[in-house]
């Protein structure tokens, strides 16, 4: 009877067996990598503007105060967007001719909002608030990133789930005095570690550390903290 | 063996020719038949209907099952356990009866294990459809994410997701490894090129040699160890989904044995679903004999009685317990607004059954084929009972409802009955439903040498 196989299966059959493992295993990490890199997560990639708004000149050299144009941060679970009115407190009397500065101008004059692009969303299905985040100290680069060194903003964090859960978990390892909240350029001490267990305590934060120290105390790491 | 059981296993005057001619002329040179394409016609519209009814769920949700609270599960867990439960005999055929040398397995442990793992694949679409984002299914493995999360370990549910999927590994394995010698038998006897690239692909270059025997007499006994427990620890982890809740009717320590026990009870009225009409068809009679046929209602009554001394358990437990839930699921199971349906279980899992204790019953084809279908609706009716008697009345009079299945869920249910048939049928026509090489060597011991 004749061979119904070239010799050569046998090879292919091995290598086709080992090389669906391999292939699998390399599928495996392509597809991690890609979810970590910025073209999946949008982290480090700083977003075209109708204005090109710096927050390094305003918030790092000017020294702006983060609330002077996000005024709701403390109060509320949005921190807002400042409305053209807000601009041109300074604007209308600075820089009063310059192109860049036109969109701002005629949206102060029509009255219709600028379109600013959005750089860090959270999905619907997580409730976040930033008014507790600020009061248990948590700062605003702690999230944002150095805002006060970047000329067009972008999203310093990937804010998945696992990102949260970093601070969620030990939130020792970044939580800073209130007063500093707000400091655009932060970099927190030598002794982050012994200033934040200190904080965790102070602040009444329920970590999964702390919750035996408290009253009260509805752990952070619940599902329903953040899945309502 | 004693007198009793003088029937043979194999009927005199098979030969190692008759038999290798026999099974796999249904294979290759038969053709095939019209009662195939009728019934794989009926198979095969059965599954698109289930897939009509698995798009159309997508498209609007879990809503369109009439689940709802207190009624969560419905079909979809009902007809879950019921598959799973109909493998187990399969396993216990080709694992436990091998262990155990029982001879008379050899010619049903084939299609008995195609059973099984048809059945595994109907059962593991049901928790899958049964998500309400079925799309996110891999969130029950665990693996490195970006949620630093991990499936909840101490949910039975999740468990359910190692147990069926190392059942249906193991039972694929051990099928496909068992099929090997048959294949390649398949191969050189296949009388076109397609065919004998077919099975020279699957039969992964076997040539008979004493090595290859020795290596597959291993793999087989390793698989077969492997499979045992299977047979046991997988409808425990199932009767877990249940057991671990604290649902009145479902939290007893009862329940996983005879959860095992009604498995291999649905199996083997299976497995004689199917083998009877197959023998018939096939003119199978002489390997898949009457002895066959009577060792498996044996089984049957046997599982069977178990079963019935756990729902007798069940009721005792209940009134002894003296919780006032658990006698009112018992009392509400008998009078209740289901209680047709647990009087029709009483009838076809214990009452109709116990006709199989004649001798003239077990050998009474028709009947037995009638009883077999009688036994599995008991146990898709037993699933029916303790999914939806214990939801629709639990603690809170308030939460009280009823549950009925939608159109659509009974077309999932009917859809999967489709798939496993097509699966069937289209085992039955391109792999050999008798293992040859096992059959071949039952010959030579049961008729002293077949030349």
């Amino acid at each position: 009877m004749a061979q119904i196989f070239h010799r050569s299966t046998n090879t292919v059959a091995r290598v086709s067996i080992y090389g669906a493992v391999v292939s699998l295993l390399v599928l495996s990490f392509v597809l991690y990598g890609l979810s970590a890199s910025p073209y999946y997560t949008d982290v480090n990639q700083p977003k075209d503007q109708p204005v090109p708004f710096s927050h390094r000149h305003h918030a790092g050299e000017l020294g702006i105060d983060c609330r002077y144009c996000h005024t709701s941060v403390e109060v509320s679970p949005f921190a807002g967007l400042p409305p053209t009115k807000t601009c041109m407190t300074c604007h209308s009397q600075i820089w009063t001719n310059s192109s860049m500065l036109e969109p701002v101008r005629s949206s102060y004059a029509t009255g219709k909002s600028l379109e600013w692009v959005r750089v860090n969303a959270l999905p619907d299905f997580v409730y976040f608030d930033h008014s507790i985040h600020i009061h248990k100290g948590v700062g605003c680069t702690t999230c944002h990133g150095p805002v006060g060194d970047m000329p067009l903003t972008w999203k310093a964090n990937t804010l998945q789930m696992s990102w949260c859960l970093d601070c969620h978990r030990n939130p020792e390892n970044y939580v800073r005095r209130r007063e500093d909240v707000f400091k655009p350029l932060y970099e927190p001490p030598a002794n982050q570690e012994e200033l934040g267990a200190q904080l965790v305590r102070e602040y009444n934060i329920p970590s999964p550390e702390n919750c035996a120290h408290l009253k009260k105390c509805q752990l952070m790491t619940n599902c329903t903290t953040c899945h309502r | 063996m004693s007198a009793e059981h003088s029937a043979p296993i194999i009927e005199p005057g098979q030969t190692f020719a008759t038999v290798t001619d026999r099974i796999s002329a249904i294979v290759l040179t038969q053709k095939t038949g019209r009662g195939w394409w009728l019934g794989f016609g009926i198979a095969f519209s059965l599954l698109m209907l289930f897939n009509l009814a698995i798009t159309w769920l997508f498209a609007w949700g879990v809503g369109i099952w009439g689940i709802n609270v207190p009624v969560g599960w419905g079909f979809a867990i009902i007809n879950f356990v019921w598959w799973v439960g109909i493998g187990h005999a399969g396993t216990l055929i080709s694992a436990i009866l091998l262990l155990l040398r029982q001879k008379w397995r050899t010619s049903i442990n084939r299609f008995a294990e195609a059973m099984t793992i048809f059945a595994v694949a109907c059962a593991g679409t049901f928790p899958l459809l049964h998500m309400g984002r079925p799309w996110l299914f891999y969130w029950l493995t665990p693996y490195p994410n970006t949620m630093f999360t991990w499936p909840q370990f101490r949910s039975p549910l999740v468990w359910d997701v190692f147990a069926v999927s190392t059942y249906a590994t193991v039972s694929l394995l051990f099928w496909f490894v068992g099929m090997i010698p048959d294949l390649a038998t398949l191969r050189d006897r296949a009388r076109n090129l397609i065919g004998q690239k077919f099975y020279g692909f699957l039969a992964m270059g076997w040539r008979g040699s004493a090595v290859h025997w020795h290596r597959y007499e291993t793999a087989s006994l390793l698989l077969a160890g492997l499979a045992t427990p299977l047979v046991l620890s997988v409808h425990t982890v199932v009767s877990f989904d249940f057991a671990i809740g604290i649902i009145p009717g479902w939290h007893t320590t009862i329940f996983p044995p005879y959860f095992v026990a009604g498995a291999i009870y649905s199996g083997f009225a299976m497995v004689m679903t199917l083998a009877i009409p197959l023998r018939k068809y096939y003119r199978l009679e002489d390997f898949v004999t009457m002895r066959h046929l009577d060792n498996m209602a044996k089984v049957m009554l046997a599982t069977g009685l178990i079963v019935a001394y756990g729902y007798m358990m069940e009721t005792f437990s209940a009134f002894y317990s003296g919780d006032l839930y658990e006698r009112f699921m018992v009392l509400n199971r008998w009078t209740g607004p289901y209680w047709p349906f647990y009087w029709s279980l009483i009838a076809c899992n214990i009452a109709i059954p116990q006709v199989l204790w004649s001798r003239k019953a077990r050998s009474n084809v028709t009947l037995l084929f009638v009883i077999s279908l009688v036994v599995n609706t008991g146990m898709w009716l037993e699933r029916f009972i303790i999914v939806v008697t214990s939801l629709h009345r639990d603690f809170l009079p308030s939460s009280w409802g009823m549950y009925w299945p939608t159109r659509w869920h009974i077309y999932t249910y009917v859809g999967t009955l489709g798939l496993f048939f097509t699966l069937f049928f289209l085992f039955i026509r391109f792999l050999p439903v008798i293992a040859i090489s096992e059959m071949r060597g039952l010959v030579k011991e049961e008729a002293g040498g077949g030349k």
